[in-house]
């Protein structure tokens, strides 16, 4: 065979193989990323829990956590105070498993987990009816189609969006 | 000796579980009777708790969007919604859920909480004893 072919081939089959690889690898790790490490802790499960899921901690930035922390006599509308000892160990398990990578990308210390850029771009593709329905009343409902999001499970396996 | 100290031990084990069961087996009423005792000292003239003033401070609104019925609804002896959130909230009087009004401490800070959010102060002894009047007498 002419040099100029086995080239061409072998290139094209290095190539092709690259472009694969990366696909591969990139929806890894979309589907890892949206299943959360498993992390916990009692007394952020019962407190944070009560009106709302549980947000996991990974889903804000350090900075951000500790804003929410600081204002729970404000928390969104609704006096959410706590006993000095228990905001304090909840803070710092919130802060040391806090997002990291892309979801910390831009740390501003916004409050709303639904106002980030990646929850955004995660959610172009609801439509607005969808969030105002009442099965789903608010983005903040993670549970209304994340049917595992208690896991911390939020991949598009699970999603069950209610008509 | 080997008797004394397992007489001692005994009676150590027995007063602690005595200890323990007196501190965390609180009632409604228990509460109701802190309350009681908040209310004669800072109230001139208290005659006592009304289930019927508990349920009009329940359901009336006082200043601010929410009154205690927003959530909790108009019958506490159902499960409630959060108003905002969505999120279910299991009946609050103690006669339909047994574990109401059983741990102090959770029954402060949500009297604390919600006190704010309703009514933009804490409220007082003879208001958290009628409304506990009201819930106690749901069903009866």
């Amino acid at each position: 065979m002419d040099n100029t072919i086995k080239r061409w081939v072998f290139d094209t089959t290095v190539w092709t193989s690259a472009v694969l690889m990366t696909f591969v690898l990139l929806m890894h790790d979309v589907a890892a990323e949206s299943r959360l490490p498993p992390v916990t802790n009692d007394k952020w499960r019962a407190e944070c829990g009560s009106c709302h899921i549980a947000y996991p901690p990974q889903l804000l930035p350090a900075l951000s956590w500790r804003r929410v922390m600081s204002e729970l006599d404000r928390h969104f509308g609704a006096d959410a105070s706590l006993d000095a000892a228990s905001a304090a160990g909840i803070g710092a398990f919130l802060e040391s498993n806090a997002a990291r990578g892309k979801r910390a990308a831009v740390d501003t210390g916004m409050l709303r987990i639904t106002e980030a850029p990646w929850f955004r771009r995660e959610h172009r593709e609801v439509a607005a009816p969808v969030w105002k329905g009442a099965g789903v009343k608010t983005p903040a409902n993670c549970g209304a189609c994340h049917t595992t999001a208690e896991r911390g499970d939020f991949s598009e396996r699970s999603v069950r969006i209610p008509r | 000796m080997r008797t004394t100290r397992s007489v001692l031990g005994l009676l150590l084990a027995g007063s602690l579980g005595f200890t323990g069961l007196s501190v965390s087996a609180v009632t409604p009423a228990d509460l109701q009777q802190n309350f009681d005792t908040a209310a004669r000292a800072s109230v001139p003239g208290f005659t006592g708790f009304s289930a019927q003033r508990g349920r009009q401070f329940f359901s009336s609104t006082h200043g601010n969007d929410w009154s205690c019925a927003s959530c909790h609804t108009q019958d506490p002896a159902r499960p409630g919604r959060h108003a905002k959130t969505g999120r279910d909230i299991a009946p609050l009087s103690p006669v339909a859920n047994p574990q109401r009004f059983t741990d102090p401490g959770k029954a402060d800070k949500w009297f604390s909480r919600n006190c704010n959010d309703v009514l933009g102060r804490p409220c007082t002894a003879q208001e958290k004893g009628d409304v506990l009047a009201y819930l106690m007498s749901l069903g009866k």
